[in-house]
């Protein structure tokens, strides 16, 4: 959007900004009270950590977006920079928009040669005031933090109540802190409130759009999954960005999962030795009856492969979170990106294909969660659920996650003591049904349930063969099998608009971009269709959407166009039908790059990076 | 494999078990390893603990990597679920099945590829995590399968049966077990049934990690002159440290207690281990006493056998974790998922 414009527009709970820092600081946590403070006064709002793969004392990033009109998606365009970590002073301050704010710490004086005259400066001397007002290093640097956050709620009009609020619950258990935080708050508060004309142009003010809504982040959410799905058995080796997913599975095991009176525990977590372990251990825990997974991420995927294909080949459920980040190899370990779609697709040597669901979201996380372990004890599979750094690691707002306690779980076809002393013989691999799902038995129910599993080649009956037809017979019912399964998986969530004859394809994160892309090029007169593919084996949904339009644009967070391969391989499309849309450095895709690439593509002139108002008129607003 | 069905013969003198079962009712396929094979008579004497200890066959879960070693599940208990993995990953596969139902007899078959190559790490990590398991570890020194390149388990000078020398330092699984807090540690020789038996019977009887080194010569590749893990060279070199018996809970009344016997150790279910002619300055309950004693007959140049070390303190990685009582895959799914209202409750705490 033109500068003019942004001027002139309402931005009013319609602005991005972010917090640059030193990591191993304790900004986290003022970052945190920020995020939740404008949640609570019911703004929509999303926050971004864009972190290094460090420890302590290297550059990291906050990013919150507030947007009344519940858009969710990154945008790089900054209006507001709090640059608290000199070390990136030139880079933000050289970030910020134009006509937009950069608020720094003025106990020491700014390099002249980053100064612009085309943003405003807002010093506080944060340092200044702490070392005055607190004792001991730590504490000034804690509390430097929670006054940039105080200076905040008075440039941008948050409710000193709810960060006051805040405080009490986060330091119920120690009331001293209770104190120097208030205290922390009013220092950058009174600042600014005395030095600047506050608030500030963008601003916020209370709404009531998000009291049925939580913030939480996909490992979380999926964790929960798998505590809701009763899983019992967890193995992992830990790897960014999905270690978070353990920890809160742990947590919630701990919490749900521990006999107050006895401290028994109904589940069991295996930290492996590394991630080929840790798929063993789940494989193993698959076999004997438990519904077992792991969280991992790309590296980690590479190294479980040849699990997953024994998985695969003898037909054992398990389940296989994977959080992707930016690949090849060691990558880019706390950058986001959907690499591994063709990699978990046909995970592992020989013929093989897998069963794959695709959130866009932690609520999707939550719900696909519980439903891979489903489908992975159907369908007697490894089933991948795969999402990535942003969505795993990131705040969202979602709406409450709800459960309903009719939900019964799928465990497939398992036959127990009484049905295996009623049949003559068990073959583990004979397609009874005519469906390509054979029937299972767990060790330790009954004699007749034995077999020998192994990932040699093996007949129908379950015994060892080299023999090309008995060993063709079951490969080509595995085929079935898992074709079978793109019906069973979530379908693509498609969303028509009237006239249009273009559209958005798109998979997991990318969504919040695509859908806002996609009402930003209808603000403007070109209407797009839209859809994402949310399971794998593709449903014939997806091909009849595919062909139903000339033109798709296939956005994705690759360099390779995986989607589209995969798109092209599995549903035989019109190739001419499908042109990629890439962004793939490491940032969650924004808006403006999926509504100015398809709009280059289209020969539009689509400046506006911004969904313009319906009710406005494009050239009264521009003053 | 065999395409050849069993002949269904019973073996003659041997009666029924307190389960009503007969030896037979414990065997396996016919094997397919070479004839001679060191591993067939492991098999065998398997099969006779098995049944000696009245085990269900349907309660026994059997695991194996890839290699030689790892098809021999198949000659045993053709009533117990087995599951041959990926190579030098059958610790894993275990582990993952012990969490999900700890109330199955485990054994794990491996050999000295499988254990101490491919998959040290995993054998290392499963002796830490003191999985409950009798892990036997078939070992032969050479690559059978792939046709007779050295094993990590080779000794120094060994020779290939061309005659190569092999100058690589061996990884001995007995001084690693030790090493690494294994709680139950022995050696056997294939070719001392006898002698095996009661180490097989006492290890998977005991709570937690068991290993069980078993040489067992490679007739095809590895019986040759100049080779350390052949049966001649075994027999000549072989060192019982100490004969033990195994006493099981239910027979101890009726069994006969041998004179001079130095030590008994009740294991955690109330059977017994019994050392005999236990040597003046060696503890097998003390870990340090074990392995010096262990050490310095190698040095001698002696094949050490026996039950070397033995931890009866009878706990697992189940009593670490603190498991509940009923097996993990055998809860009732209400009783594990927390339901709407803790669901309710929770969201609250992410507002």
């Amino acid at each position: 959007m033109s500068d003019a414009r942004l001027e002139q527009a309402d931005r009013t709970n319609d602005f991005a900004f972010k917090i640059g820092t030193v990591n191993g600081t304790g900004s986290a946590s003022a970052n945190g009270l920020i995020m939740q403070a404008i949640f609570r006064m019911g703004i929509p709002c999303t926050g971004k950590n864009v972190f290094p793969s460090n420890i302590q004392g290297l550059p990291t990033w906050y990013e919150i977006r507030v947007s009344r009109d519940g858009y969710s998606a990154r945008t790089p365009e900054f209006d507001l920079i709090v640059a608290m970590n000199p070390a990136t002073y030139e880079r933000d301050i050289a970030e910020v928009r134009p006509g937009g704010y950069l608020l720094h710490d003025s106990s020491w004086p700014m390099t002249k040669e980053f100064l612009r005259d085309d943003i405003t400066f807002l010093g506080v001397p944060l340092g200044e005031m702490c070392v005055r007002e607190f004792k001991g290093a730590r504490v000034r640097i804690l509390m430097k933090n929670i006054a940039y956050a105080g200076a905040l709620a008075a440039l941008l009009s948050m409710d000193l109540d709810v960060i006051r609020g805040m405080i009490q619950e986060k330091f119920a258990a120690k009331p001293k802190l209770i104190g120097s935080n208030y205290k922390a708050i009013e220092l950058g508060y009174d600042y600014a409130m005395e030095h600047f004309d506050c608030p500030l142009p963008i601003r916020l003010e209370t709404m009531d759009a998000t009291s049925d809504h939580v913030l939480m982040d996909g490992n979380t959410s999926a964790a929960l999954g798998c505590v809701y799905a009763g899983a019992t058995v967890g193995a992992w080796y830990p790897i960014t960005p999905s270690t978070s997913l353990m920890d809160a599975f742990k947590r919630f095991c701990e919490r749900f999962r521990k006999d107050s009176e006895t401290g028994e525990r109904s589940f069991f977590i295996a930290q492996a030795e590394d991630e080929l372990a840790a798929a063993g251990v789940v494989v193993g825990a698959g076999w004997a009856g438990a519904r077992a997974f792991t969280p991992t991420s790309g590296p980690g995927i590479s190294l479980m492969s040849e699990f997953i294909g024994l998985a695969y080949y003898a037909e054992v459920p398990s389940v296989f979170v994977d959080v992707q980040r930016v690949g090849p190899s060691t990558g880019m370990p706390t950058r986001t990106q959907q690499g591994d779609i063709a990699a978990v697709a046909y995970a592992s040597h020989g013929d093989t294909k897998h069963i794959v669901l695709f959130p866009a979201n932690p609520q999707e996380s939550f719900h696909m969660a519980v439903e891979a372990f489903d489908l992975a004890e159907r369908f007697q599979t490894p089933v991948f659920l795969v999402q990535d750094l942003d969505i795993g690691m990131n705040d969202w707002m979602i709406p409450k996650l709800t459960w309903d306690d009719s939900f019964a779980p799928d465990r497939g076809k398992v036959l127990g003591a009484a049905e295996l002393e009623r049949i003559e013989k068990f073959y583990r691999y004979m397609d009874v049904d005519g469906d390509g799902i054979p029937y299972r038995s767990l060790p330790g129910v009954h004699p007749k349930g034995a077999y020998f599993t192994r990932g040699s080649g093996h007949t129908s009956r379950g015994t060892y063969t080299e023999d090309a037809d008995e060993y063709t017979e079951v490969m080509d019912r595995l085929h079935r099998k898992i074709d079978s399964a793109a019906s069973e998986v979530p379908s693509p969530a498609i969303e028509m608009r009237e006239g249009a004859s273009v559209a958005l394809v798109t998979i997991g994160s990318c969504d919040g971009a695509v859908r806002e892309a996609a009402d930003i090029l209808e603000s403007q007169g070109v209407p797009v269709d839209y859809m994402r593919a949310r399971g794998f084996p593709f449903d014939t949904l997806v091909r009849e959407f595919l062909d139903a339009h000339e033109l798709n644009f296939v956005v994705e967070q690759n360099r390779d166009a995986q989607l589209k391969r995969l798109l092209l391989t599995e549903t035989e499309v019109d190739p001419a039908r499908l042109h990629s849309v890439l962004d793939y450095g490491g940032f969650p895709m924004s808006a403006a790059f999926v509504a100015g690439e398809v709009a280059e593509r289209l020969g539009l002139k689509v400046e506006e990076t911004r969904v313009r108002p319906a009710a406005e008129e494009p050239e009264g607003a521009v003053a | 494999m065999t395409y050849i069905p069993k002949p269904a013969v019973r073996h003659p003198g041997l009666g029924a078990n307190e389960l009503g079962l007969h030896l037979r009712d414990y065997e396996g396929t016919i094997s397919t390893l070479c004839a001679g094979c060191g591993h067939d008579s492991v098999t065998a004497a398997i099969i006779q603990a098995f049944y000696e200890l009245s085990i269900p066959p349907h309660r026994i879960a059997k695991m194996s990597g890839i290699g030689c070693s790892a098809k021999t599940p198949a000659y045993f208990v053709d009533e117990a679920h087995g599951f041959n993995g990926v190579h030098g990953r059958m610790p894993a596969l275990a582990t993952g099945a012990n969490a999900a139902n700890k109330d199955l007899y485990y054994i794990g078959i491996s050999g000295d590829g499988d254990s101490l190559s491919i998959g040290l790490g995993q054998f290392c990590h499963a002796i830490r995590r003191n999985v409950n398991m009798l892990y036997v570890l078939e070992n032969n020194g050479v690559y059978g399968l792939t046709k007779g390149q050295f094993s990590a388990s080779a000794d120094v000078g060994s020779r290939s049966k061309r005659g190569v020398p092999n100058k690589s330092e061996p990884i001995d699984p007995v001084a690693l077990a030790l090493t690494l807090g294994a709680t139950f540690v022995a050696r056997g020789f294939s070719g001392d049934k006898q002698q095996l038996l009661p180490l097989l019977k006492a290890g998977l009887m005991h709570k937690g990690f068991a290993f069980l080194d078993v040489i067992s010569p490679c007739v095809t590749f590895n019986d040759h002159v100049g080779s350390t893990k052949s049966y001649l060279y075994t027999r000549h070199h072989g060192h019982e440290l100490v004969p033990v018996d195994f006493v099981p809970i239910r027979s101890e009344i009726s069994a006969s207690y041998e004179k001079g016997s130095r030590t008994s150790i009740t294991m955690h279910d109330g059977s017994m281990v019994r050392f005999r002619k236990v040597p003046e300055d060696y503890d097998p309950t003390d870990r340090l006493s074990a392995y010096e004693h262990y050490r310095s007959l190698q040095n001698r140049g002696e094949v050490v056998t026996g039950l070397l070390y033995l931890d009866p303190g009878g706990e697992d990685m189940h009593d670490d974790n603190a498991t509940t009582s009923t097996p993990l895959a055998e809860m009732a799914y209400e009783d594990l998922c927390p339901g709407s209202e803790q669901m309710d409750a929770l969201m609250e705490e992410f507002r």
